[in-house]
């Protein structure tokens, strides 16, 4: 029972699967899609880092490391947007937000 | 070897698990708390593949500074989750739907898809051999010569983020009083203070 690199690749498929599953079925809770994101971006990590260490090349890990920047970076700004939007109207439901009317 | 496969299959199957709790508990609290389990799992196929430093900054980051991020904003604002949750089931069949067509795509990439033979000559930058140097050394030394730039431009992006973040959250309310030092030291004595004479018996 070796544990090769399609091993990994199906997990991190699974989980992205789940991240977008995720956002279709909690579509008016902002807080559960961000979460959603959250973890299809996991799994993208988890791609690259599996890629990283079966082909020997560290490259994988340093873009692995920037996307846990950018994710971080994207947690942050978009609970300081719910925060601020919650602050406004008293809620998040996403069916609400459609001041720009987008 | 087997202990490898026994530690890979534990952890993805905790992993998957909980990526569906994430997706399917009622209370967010729940959502975030299996979140925080699913980066721990993570973690840990990190780990198993030997990217050590990987493993440790996603519980660092994730675990210590997103996933609690996220349980203080679903704890802090009073949300009625019970009504947000109505219709949730409606949207399951497309949900589902995209969800399996998604995921046949991708079995099929993974299980149609070979390493081509040239690939190790083509390596941005080989893995030294573990026994020479460690996992954090190597990134180390890979991130702070080839890629500083980038390491320098994800440090903006960081910066940028917290700014942005104070800026949208800061709230300045009216009718609130504060210590205002500048004004405060810039007071002279000849503006604030007059001394009069007083007549007895008489008052000012």
């Amino acid at each position: 029972m070796e544990i090769g690199l399609g091993h990994y690749l199906t997990v991190s498929a699974i989980i992205f699967t789940l991240g977008v599953l995720g956002i279709f079925l909690n579509r008016k809770n902002v807080i559960i899609i961000l979460m959603s994101i959250e973890m299809m971006l996991l799994a993208v990590n988890l791609n690259l880092v599996a890629f990283s260490t079966f082909l020997h090349d560290l490259v994988g890990q340093i873009f692995a490391m920037i996307i846990l920047t950018v994710a971080a970076a994207e947690a942050a700004i978009g609970l300081a947007i719910l925060v601020v939007y919650f602050r406004n109207r008293g809620s998040i439901r996403v069916e609400d937000i459609n001041m720009m009317k987008g | 070897m087997i202990l490898q496969g026994i530690a890979f299959y534990v952890f993805a199957a905790l992993l998957v698990a909980s990526g569906v709790m994430v997706i399917s508990a009622r209370n967010p609290v729940h959502s975030v708390l299996f979140l925080i389990l699913a980066f721990f799992q993570a973690a840990g196929l990190c780990l198993l593949m030997g990217a050590e430093f990987i493993a440790m900054i996603l519980v660092i980051v994730y675990v210590g500074a997103v996933a609690v991020l996220f349980l203080f904003v679903v704890m802090m604002l009073d949300i009625n989750f019970r009504e947000l949750r109505k219709g949730a089931m409606e949207a399951l069949p497309l949900g589902a739907l995209v969800g399996l067509i998604l995921l046949a795509e991708l079995a099929a990439v993974v299980g149609g898809w070979i390493v081509a033979p040239n690939v190790a000559a083509i390596a941005g930058a080989p893995t030294p051999s573990i026994d020479q140097v460690s996992n954090t050394q190597a990134l180390g030394r890979l991130m702070y010569t080839q890629y500083v730039y980038l390491f320098q431009a994800s440090g903006i992006v960081l910066l940028i983020a917290m700014i942005g973040a104070i800026v949208l959250t800061l709230r300045h309310r009216p009718g609130v009083h504060k210590q205002n030092i500048g004004v405060q030291i810039a007071r002279r004595r000849e503006e604030v203070v007059a001394i009069r004479k007083v007549t007895t018996g008489e008052g000012v």
